[in-house]
Parts: structure tokens; sequence; C-alpha cells
């Protein structure tokens, strides 16, 4: 197995093998990751940091890794100060990026962009979230959070709750989880429910799924709770989503129905799903989960770039 | 005695076995009634054949070129297309189906990289021959209506 020069813009880029070697990387790389160790592996490597959208969590935790790997990092948060103003191409963009760096990370608001960009990149490219599409940095280190809190990914109840539809990160959680033979419960409301051909996948790679469309029903049987927002701008009539907003709250309550060791995950941002009471219980997985974004691309750059085996 | 239900043509192109119903999908890929306005073009539909239905087009005095038949293959898998010259079959050959499709059809998603302005070459993934399944290269989306996304 050789990751050296390997593009990776979806999950589906990687083996079961390879996914648990990143896994087993990044943990090592978590007291480097704290600022603890120091690590160098990557000094004199550039990485261009493209974010055509907005981004928190996975711009702060690229950029984090690349620095706490010793190595230094270009790039842009928002499009507007560049020459795609000006009508420049992403191919013609990548190809000038790609001059001042050893890789790429980028995340860009239309599906496919990072399947065209690793076309014409030289160099490396990691995908950050390509629209609606695929974001295999936030499926690994959700993985790496199950693992960690859990023990292992394949002995668990994994429900995904939410928006199931749309959701960018639940399409390829299902699918990782499925490559480990997990349990999955999909609880969402009838109209953002998992999109069959999803599902049809997950069930032929051997996955057990159900559906609920109430959490209380499931919850007292759950290991993890994996809780996304849903989004306003899918609905076109306020009142569709004022129906299903409010249905799955994380709260107090709901915890004390729970086993005991249950986690709560979310990729954030929340907003109304999780109680901010939640935040202080030792089941709120949810920062944990975005800190785990560091050691785990610190893990995929170094591999990408032969800093580590 | 047979019905006949088309003449027969001297020269020109017969494709036959084409799926019930996609026939006038076929002259939209051969752009009929636009070209051809001087040849006889027949269209039969729904004619019972060997296998079940199916449709048929005969145009005189024009001879399909490689990139035609591949599109009319996205819609009409099964169908054959003979070159007739001098009221003989000269040439026949099915429609086959690549494992990639190239610079054919657009992606259906508006949101897909490969419809903005970029320079590359629509690319579609065969994921499933009967019934036809492709998948854009970039988006990864199943493009549901092929005929729609013919370039």
């Amino acid at each position: 197995m050789t990751f050296v020069g390997r593009d990776i813009v979806s999950i589906k880029d990687l083996s079961k093998e390879e996914i648990l070697h990143v896994l087993d990387r990044a943990e090592d790389m978590v007291p480097a990751a704290r600022g603890t160790e120091q690590n160098t592996l990557m000094q004199g490597k550039i990485m261009a940091s493209l974010f055509f959208e907005p981004s928190t969590r996975t711009r702060l935790s690229f950029e984090t890794a690349m620095k706490r790997l010793g190595g230094g990092v270009v790039g842009f948060a928002q499009p507007d100060a560049t020459s795609l103003k000006k009508g420049e191409t992403l191919a013609d963009t990548i190809r000038t990026a790609e001059q001042y760096c050893d890789i790429i990370a980028m995340r860009h608001p239309q599906e496919g962009s990072a399947r065209l960009a690793a076309e014409f990149a030289q160099v490396p490219v990691i995908n950050g979230g390509d629209g609606a599409g695929h974001h295999p940095t936030q499926c690994l280190l959700d993985l790496f959070t199950i693992r960690k809190e859990k023990g292992s990914i394949s002995d668990n109840r994994v429900a995904l709750i939410g928006d199931l539809k749309y959701g960018r990160t639940v399409h390829s959680l299902a699918y990782a989880l499925s490559l480990f033979q997990a349990d999955i419960v999909f609880i969402a409301p009838q109209q953002l429910q998992m999109p069959s051909e999803v599902v049809e996948e997950c069930q032929e790679m051997g996955a057990r799924i159900s559906f609920e469309t109430q959490l209380e029903t499931v919850i007292d049987d759950l290991d993890v709770l994996y809780v996304t927002r849903i989004q306003k701008e899918r609905f076109p009539d306020p009142e569709e989503y004022n129906k299903v907003v409010g249905i799955y709250k994380v709260d107090l309550p709901l915890l004390e129905m729970a086993k005991e060791d249950v986690i709560v995950m979310h990729p954030l941002p929340r907003v109304y799903e999780i109680d901010s009471q939640v935040d202080g219980r030792p089941q709120a997985a949810y920062f944990r989960q975005a800190f785990n974004g560091v050691p785990v691309r610190m893990a995929l750059i170094s591999l990408v770039l032969g800093g580590i085996k | 005695m047979k019905e006949l239900k088309v003449q027969p043509i001297k020269n020109g192109t017969v494709i036959d076995h084409i799926t019930p119903g996609a026939a006038l999908k076929v002259l939209k890929i051969l752009d009929i009634p636009e070209q051809e306005r001087d040849s006889i073009v027949s269209v039969v539909m729904h004619v019972e054949g060997k296998t079940g239905k199916k449709d048929i087009v005969k145009i005189e005095n024009r001879e399909l070129r490689a990139e035609e038949v591949d599109k009319i293959a996205l819609i009409a898998p099964d169908a054959t297309i003979n070159i007739i010259r001098n009221y003989e079959v000269a040439e026949k050959h099915r429609v086959s189906i690549p494992d990639e499709i190239v610079g054919i059809v657009t992606c259906g998603n508006p949101n897909c990289i490969s419809n903005a302005r970029e320079p590359v070459t629509p690319r579609f993934v065969v994921k499933q021959r009967k019934p036809l399944r492709i998948q854009c290269a970039y988006c990864e989306r199943e493009l549901k209506d092929i005929s729609a996304g013919l370039l």
C-alpha cells in the first residue's frame, strides 16, 4: 500500500485497509497535533489551502495540520481576492497554485471540482468538500473519532440523524461504516431520508440497515448518535422547514434514555439539534471530533507527501 | 400476404431494433428534420418484431457516422445499423456501449463542474448496461434522462 502522490477526492479512493492505516498513523500524530510534541516531518513543504467557499473547521484544521508538521501554508479563504473574480477557470487556478506548493487542500462549491483539480494538478489534491459531493477527510475523522471513543468501528450501532438526503458527510460516512459492517440506523423524516442509491450500496456491502423516523424509539439501543443539521436553504417552503427543524433535539432528558456510554457526534456547525447543556457531558464528543481533524489530516498529508509510510 | 409498412430504400441507412418509443429521439440525434430535407425519412413505431415490439427508422441517401451511432447506442442499446447500397445491405452492425462515454452527453446536475466554463469534456462511466445507467465521472451523479443530456 502506498499513498505517495495520490489524490484523495472521495473516501472510495481508499480501501478498508488503507483507511485503517490512516487512522493508525493519525493516532501517532495526536501528541504533535496537541502541540505537546514537536514534529518536523513536512519541514520545507508547502500546502496550498484553496477555499473557494467559507469553512471554519476544515480550513483551520488543514492549515493547523500542515503547521504542526513543520510545513508552510499559502492560499485563500474566499475566492473574492483571486483571479477567479476575473473569470479564471478552476483548471487554470489549480495549474497556477501548484507552481507554488507541494500539495493542494481545497474546498469548492461545485460537485466534481476536486476530481477536476486532481486531473489538472501534478501535485496531490485533497478534497475538503466539493459542493454536495465528497468530504473524505471529514469521513476519516468521523471514523477516527468512533474508533477512539468506542474502541472499534464495527461493533457499534450508529444512528445517522437529521438531513440524510442532502447531507454531504452522512453519505460518505454511511459508505465507510458499511465497509466495517457496522449496524446503521437512518433516522430522518420521510422527505429527508437517505437516498435509495446510497442505501442499496450500503446493503450490497453487507451493512445492517434500519430506518426510523423517531429518535426516541431506538435511543436506548444506540452506541453512536451522529447528528446533522437540517439546512434551511434546502426547503423552498419555510413552513415545511419549520415542521422538521426541531424534531431531533439531543438534550439532557434524551440522554437520560440512552446508554451511559453513548457518544454524540456532529460535523458542526450545529444550530438547534444539540442543546448546549449537553456540551459539558462526557457523551458530547463533537468538539473532540473537531480536534481529531488535525491528527487525521496530519497523517494524510504526511502519507501523501511521503513523510511517513 | 405480409403487409408492407415501409418501402425498401435504394441507398441510405436503416436503423432497426430501436427501443419501442425511442425512434423520435433517434431522429433528434440525427438532427432530422433539420438535416435531410430532400431525403425521405420513414419512421415506424411499435412494430412487432421477433423479440417483441420495436421502432425502425429509415433514412434515404445518408450513411451514419460513428459518433452518431455512438449516440444512438445510449438511447437504443439494442439497435442495429444497416447501411443500404443499391437495395442491398452493404454493412450491418450492432450499436455498442463503451465502458466510458466521452463528449456525447452532458451532466444533468447544474452544479457539476463539468457544466461550468472549464476546459473539460463531459465524461461518464457505465455503471450498468441493461438497462443503461451512467454516472458522471466528475460529480458521480447518475444521469436520469440520457436523451435530454445528448450534446
